[in-house]
């Protein structure tokens, strides 16, 4: 998810604004991300889509957002910078999802995207900027109004003031003549000081909605005329519909409707259940295609293999050959992180409703003009033609990044006339799931004679998930999320090659999974650390330490997680602490886990502790709450999950067989926020994920003393609880 | 198509069973059985016309239909898919595996070219239409039961069904069992071959029960253990391991029968496969339950009820014990995942949540210490058509290791059954 | 066509005896509160009442309920514990995504109506069959703690 955001260099960070009438009257404050082609300022016409804020004449405020909530609080956080700015509370203020519309685009990665925990990142300075323009625009018609000077006016709480005549117009009186102010140029913000709203944590904005059922996601949307439709497609990727029963299918009470194509097949009727009763029914045979002699055992042959190779040279620093050869302790290992499903608990679900001229498309989406255009392409509109009507999304993970089951969808519905809400079952979402890659690692490390690391050589093996969806943004080849997380470590290391070998497993299609390239390398990359530090016989904190000398808030992270953990404490028998520390989406975050491991093998997660600096904090509990998800999440893959194939399909498909963490097993997680308020910012969504594996998998070694490699853990620990090594 | 047939298998299909029972067939079997056989025999072999003599063609059809669904054909004959009668389905015994076979009219794979002869032999004596012995997985044993009318009107239905090709895998045993003519042997120990005659002693309702129970639906070939040979033993209906579960003890035996139950409950469980207090039915009992007692005429179930009252108590297998809680404290790990995966559906106390499937509190699985159900059940998990939709559970051996799933069996044998038991966690190993 | 009680008002509905509770909530009464997230009963986003008591939708068929009453996420909130729950939500900043929350207020308000103050033990016991991908355990828990000590 990070990768969108690295494709094009990091542009200016101000933005291009535009005022304008808005419909009815009042002021529509409209942004322009710079560096991108053409500015799209609107008139005050009817449809306005890259306003950021919008004041009626009858003083309603909506602030429109460009990203989409999945549960992060982004449009709390977002709608924070705006407000701050404005002067305005957050209780008046309504939002809105944008539509599909370029001018929405994302500054640096060239797609309007929600990913890559960016959006604050990239909202930070030109939101407060259109916060900050609108406001002074409103002081300036007031001022005007009254004709006092601008310098004597305040903005307070959704209108301006003028205190020496204890004067006063709510912002909506002043809206129409705002809309004719000049923007300021440039736009002046406040001083972090006087903050208001900005590092404290108000109630989140989309979650009254959602805690009495009115929240409505993709899943809930109810169109007039709507069908609903059950899509089943192929279980092998390239395989093909070959037959189903049709007629008893549509004997199926409820069941109207049964639409194909050449890989899927589509049940379609009065409501679901008739949709998945229809299904049953209609029983459809496959043939699997080329690739149905797949299995987990033929694609860790092939990394396997592919790992032999030289990879592209992601970086290359000293002559690590000579250095590895002259190390007194060297390790060689391998890491392996399988196959993913992101099993966002709402599954994938696309409503439809398209017509010979004009398409409307309701969907939660973390691209929306991708899915514009995935419709466009599937039934030959204009993506003009196309309405995207973005929705609340039951958890992304890097799910919704990908768009391809839109265009499913509307191959599908493209073949009735009423507008039809099309979605998969869990099972069908865990099945054609769009896997996290399956990553295969060799790493061999040395230290020298006073046991600091020496040389240091990684080549990670696996899927290029940039190269399907956006191949212009490889460089040399390289996708760089491979490498995120594997080239830049948090320590001194004087002699360091890093390769990746891209290797595209066969009939998979691979997607990015929150904390992305990250996820898998700081696993690689802190699990080394680790062996190292016990391979010098020093203590794994004073090890890591000693390695942290240009990285000042590394180290001090590291200290605060291991202070607030008591690093060192006596523990009872069985239990262990493992550390981590990792930089990555501009955070830097160390974590301190405790975990029991039983005799036969059981671990227990007992308490974590994630000390976090991520620059300057907009929204200080979503940082919390973001670390604790993120961490939960990630332990649920470390312990447990993996998608395993055979016969070319998916084994797994409910959560009877892909195990989430419950709350009788979550560990208590304390958060520590040690940010630095002058650093650049940086975004926490995935932070957490990012730390989970390799703490875990430090912490059961100090807990048994046995090194796992492999992911998930809890099998392996469970199968062989004393690491007897098989004959 | 499980649900069209029972859509298909309404009152009048059910209605001819119980005529059969009430009257003429039971009553007249003995004077019945001698001419039916004999016309039988003198059927040219090879004719796979529908049965002839068709003065009451359709009665006889839909007679074989009710009967079909009171013998449980189906139960072993459907296809995996569940949707014909070709077979497949593999029975593991202890000495190999052996193949449920297609018995649509299909003349090469099934039994189209069954002569009426040809069909009585193979149901009575085990003998097939090539002179192969048939192994007594099929319930010939009791089959054999049958009166001549009954058997060729089975017959007569399923040549009604459309002919299906499907030839089920081979059978995998090993020597001596591969051997199919050491069956004559087995068949003069262990095969009556004799039909049922009434005993008129007993009531009308006992012996029809005795019919059903014993002839249809052949109950003791999972509830009877099985001699060395195996064969029934003469401990009638005092409980069997057979394909990895457990059929629990049917004698009137309180504590270790059905003595304890109410006929409300034994009526419950046999035709809705749940009983307040005894859980639900699962595994092999769900499918006896799904595709045949669940499709009885309330009156012959209570029939049957009659004649299980009758059958000797025994004090063998499990002792039952109806909801023995123990209070729990502190971490478990059965508990553990007992929260996780099995509470959404039975509740903590077992009571069960949404249907009355789920309440699992009383069942005999629950009181066994050796755990067979329960194990098959967490590994295989289980499922029953009811009228309110197809009640199912799922395996967990696919996300819960060996040893939580063994721990979670203890607790639930401590917890619901008031038994203690250690159970292998090798028993869930894939 | 049969007659249910949702809410506190009565709804006739023409659908068939199989059809879990769930889909007739959805996509017949359009209370589209309570989720469909597994349809097997392992991950209590559909959780509703019946007769009080927390049920699965997607595995409860309509043919089951009969007169019992049922109550949905969108009118837990006219119960006094099922205000204390949402508020306590609210206060600890419980929901994420929102997903899965529908079902996690109603089991931790069903378990408050016959478990005032509930022991941890308690929650596991009521919360541990409802799955949360955003992983807000840690605060569903401290939520369910301020929701009993708001009584
Ligand atoms: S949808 Fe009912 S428990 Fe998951
Ligand atoms: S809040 Fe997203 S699944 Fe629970």
């Amino acid at each position: 998810m990070r990768k969108p955001h690295d494709i094009n260099p990091v542009l200016s960070r101000r933005a291009i604004l535009r005022a304008a009438l808005a419909t009815g009257g009042g002021l529509m404050l409209s942004g322009m991300i710079p560096g991108l082609p053409g500015a799209r300022a609107q008139s005050g016409s009817a449809f306005t889509p890259n306003a950021f804020i919008r004041i009626d004449r009858n003083g309603a405020i909506t602030f429109i957002m460009r990203h989409v909530e999945m549960g992060q609080g982004i449009y709390t956080g977002i709608a924070m910078l705006l407000a701050e700015e404005l002067e305005v509370s957050l209780d008046k203020v309504r939002l809105e999802a944008a539509p599909a519309n370029a001018s929405y685009i994302d500054k640096s990665a060239g797609e309007e995207v929600t990913g890559g925990s960016a959006s604050t990142r990239d909202s930070w300075v030109p939101l407060r900027q259109a916060g900050a323009a609108a406001r002074i625009m409103l002081i300036q018609a007031a001022s005007t109004r009254w004709s006092v000077p601008a310098s004597t006016c305040v903005a307070r709480d959704g209108a301006v003031l003028h205190p020496e005549s204890s004067r006063r117009l709510d912002y909506g009186a002043l809206a129409d003549d705002a809309a004719h102010q000049k923007i300021p140029d440039p736009v002046p913000l406040k001083n972090p000081s006087q903050f208001q709203l900005i590092g404290t944590s108000p109630q989140r904005m989309d979650t009254h909605a959602k805690s009495n059922g009115t929240a409505c996601f993709g899943m809930d949307v109810r169109v007039e005329g709507m069908k609903t439709g059950r899509i089943m497609a192929c279980p092998v990727k390239g395989g093909r519909l070959k037959g189903f029963d049709r007629e008893a299918a549509l004997k199926t009470p409820g069941v109207t409707d049964i639409v194909t194509l050449p890989d899927a097949i589509a049940v379609i009727g009065d409501h679901s259940w008739a949709a998945i009763s229809g299904m049953k029914a209609a029983r459809p045979e496959w043939d699997y295609g080329p690739h149905s002699g797949m299995s987990s055992a033929t694609q860790l042959q092939a990394l396997r293999s592919a790992s032999e190779k030289t990879g592209i040279v992601a970086k290359n620093t000293g002559d690590v050959t000579a250095a590895l050869a002259s190390s007194p302790v060297r390790i060689d290992a391998i890491y392996e992180s399988p196959f993913l499903a992101h099993a966002a608990l709402e599954p994938i679900n696309t409503t439809l409703h398209i017509r010979s001229d004009s398409a409307d498309v309701w969907v939660g989406t973390q691209v929306p003009l991708r899915a514009r255009q995935e419709v466009a392409d599937a039934t030959g509109l204009p993506p003009e033609r196309i309405t995207v009507h973005n929705h609340l999304i039951g958890g992304g993970f890097g799910r919704r990044l990908d768009s391809n089951s839109i265009g499913q969808a509307a191959r599908l519905a493209k073949q009735v006339p009423f507008p039809v809400k099309l979605f998969w079952t869990r099972e069908e979402d865990i099945r054609q799931d769009q896997f996290r890659p399956f990553y295969y690692d060799r790493i061999t490390a040395g230290l020298d004679d006073k046991g600091l690391i020496k040389a240091w050589h990684h080549r990670t093996t696996g899927s290029f998930v940039l190269a399907r969806w956006a191949p212009e943004g490889l460089q040399n080849g390289l996708d760089s999320d491979a490498v995120e997380g594997a080239t830049e470590t948090p320590y001194a290391i004087p002699s360091q090659r890093n390769e990746a070998v891209q290797c595209e497993p066969e009939g998979i299609t691979t997607l990015w999974w929150r904390g992305v390239g990250p996820t898998h390398n700081v696993f690689v990359v802190e699990g080394m650390i680790d062996e190292l530090a016990h391979a010098s016989g020093t203590d794994p904190l004073s090890f890591r330490r000693r390695h942290l000398t240009h990285s000042p808030r590394g180290l001090k992270v590291l200290d605060e997680a291991a202070r607030q953990a008591g690093w060192g404490r006596p523990l009872p028998k069985g239990h262990g602490l493992g550390i981590a520390l990792h930089y990555s989406f501009q955070c830097w975050a160390a974590t301190v886990l405790e975990v029991e491991v039983g005799g036969g093998g059981e671990i227990r997660l007992i308490r974590a502790d994630t000390a976090v600096d991520c620059g300057p904090v907009v929204f200080p509990d979503a940082v919390r709450a973001q670390i604790q998800g993120g961490l939960i999440f990630g332990l649920t893959m470390a312990l447990y999950n993996e998608i395993t194939f055979r016969n070319g399909q998916a084994e797994q498909s409910n959560f009877h067989n892909y195990r989430m963490m419950r709350l009788n097993e979550a560990p208590d997680i304390r958060v520590h926020l040690v940010s630095d308020p002058d650093a650049e910012i940086g975004g926490i969504g995935e932070v957490g994920t990012v730390a989970a594996a390799p703490v875990l998998a430090n912490a059961i070694f100090a807990a048994t003393g046995r090194r796992l490699r492999r992911i998930p853990f809890a099998p392996q620990l469970a199968m062989n609880p004393t690491g007897e090594k098989k004959a | 198509m499980r649900g069209a047939m029972r859509r298909n298998v309404p009152a009048p299909g059910t209605r001819f069973l119980r005529a059969i029972c009430l009257g003429s067939t039971l009553l007249t079997l003995g004077a019945l059985d001698a001419g039916r056989g004999a016309r039988a025999e003198t059927s040219p072999s090879g004719d796979t016309s529908p049965p002839d003599g068709q003065r009451d063609g359709n009665d006889q059809v839909s007679r074989g239909q009710a009967l079909f669904i009171a013998a449980d054909c189906a139960a072993c004959h459907l296809s995996a898919d569940g949707r014909a009668l070709t077979g497949g389905r593999a029975f593991t015994l202890p000495f190999g595996t052996i193949h449920a076979v297609n018995i649509t009219p299909d003349r090469d794979t099934g039994i189209g070219a069954y002569s009426d002869s040809d069909w009585l032999a193979m149901l009575r004596k085990g003998v097939g239409r090539n002179g192969k012995h048939l192994y007594p997985v099929m319930p010939y044993t009791s089959y054999t039961l049958l009166s001549d009318e009954d058997a060729l009107a089975i017959k007569a239905y399923l040549f009604t069904l459309p002919p299906l090709r499907a030839t089920p895998p081979m059978n995998a045993l090993s020597f001596p069992f591969n051997q199919r003519w050491t069956m004559i042997f087995w068949n003069w120990f262990n095969n009556p071959n004799r039909r049922m005659t009434p005993d008129p002693a007993r009531s009308a309702a006992w012996n029809r029960g005795a019919y059903l129970t014993e002839a249809l639906g052949h109950c003791g070939q999972c509830h009877t253990p099985r001699n060395f040979m195996f064969g029934l033993s003469h401990r009638a209906y005092a409980g069997a391991v057979q394909v990895g579960w457990t059929a629990y003890n049917l004698t009137s035996d309180r504590e270790h029968g059905l003595g304890g139950w109410s006929d409300d409950a034994l009526f419950s469980y046999l035709s809705a496969g749940q009983a307040r207090n005894h859980g639900p039915a699962s595994g092999p009992m769900a499918e006896a339950i799904e595709h045949s007692l669940s499709r009885l005429p309330a009156q012959d179930i209570r029939d049957m009820i009659v004649y299980l009252r009758s059958v000797p108590a025994r004090a063998d297998g499990p002792a039952h014990h109806e909801g023995a809680l123990e209070p729990d404290s502190g971490f478990s790990e059965g508990r553990h995942v007992f929260q996780q995966a099995c509470a959404g559906c039975h509740l903590e106390n077992g009571t069960g949540r949404q249907s009355d499937w789920g309440a699992l509190g009383g069942s005999h699985s629950l009181s066994d210490p050796s755990a067979t159900n329960l194990v098959a059940v967490l590994r295989e998990g289980t499922s029953l058509q009811t009228d309110h939709g197809r009640m199912s559970m799922q395996g967990f051996t696919a996300v819960y290791t060996p040893k939580e799933l063994s721990a979670l069996s203890g607790w639930m044998l401590r917890h619901f059954g008031g038994v203690q038991a250690t159970i292998d966690p090798k028993k869930f190993r894939p | 066509m049969r007659t249910i009680l949702i809410n506190g008002e009565s709804h006739d509905v023409d659908v068939p005896d199989d059809m879990p509770l769930l889909w007739v909530l959805r996509d017949v009464l359009g209370l589209t509160g309570t989720k469909y997230g597994c349809g097997i009963a392992q991950c209590g986003a559909c959780t509703v009442h019946v007769d009080g008591k927390p049920a699965r939708a997607c595995q409860l068929p309509v043919s089951l309920i009969g007169t019992r009453p049922v109550t949905t996420i969108e009118a837990i909130g006219q119960t006094e514990t099922g205000q204390r729950v949402q508020a306590a939500w609210l206060d600890e900043q419980v929901i994420q995504c929102g997903y899965c929350q529908s079902g996690q207020i109603m089991a931790a308000a069903a378990l408050l109506q016959t478990t005032p103050s509930p022991s941890d033990d308690d929650i596991d016991d009521a919360m541990s069959g409802n799955i949360c991908r955003c992983g807000t355990y840690v605060r569903v828990r401290a939520a369910i703690h301020k929701a009993a000590s708001n009584a």
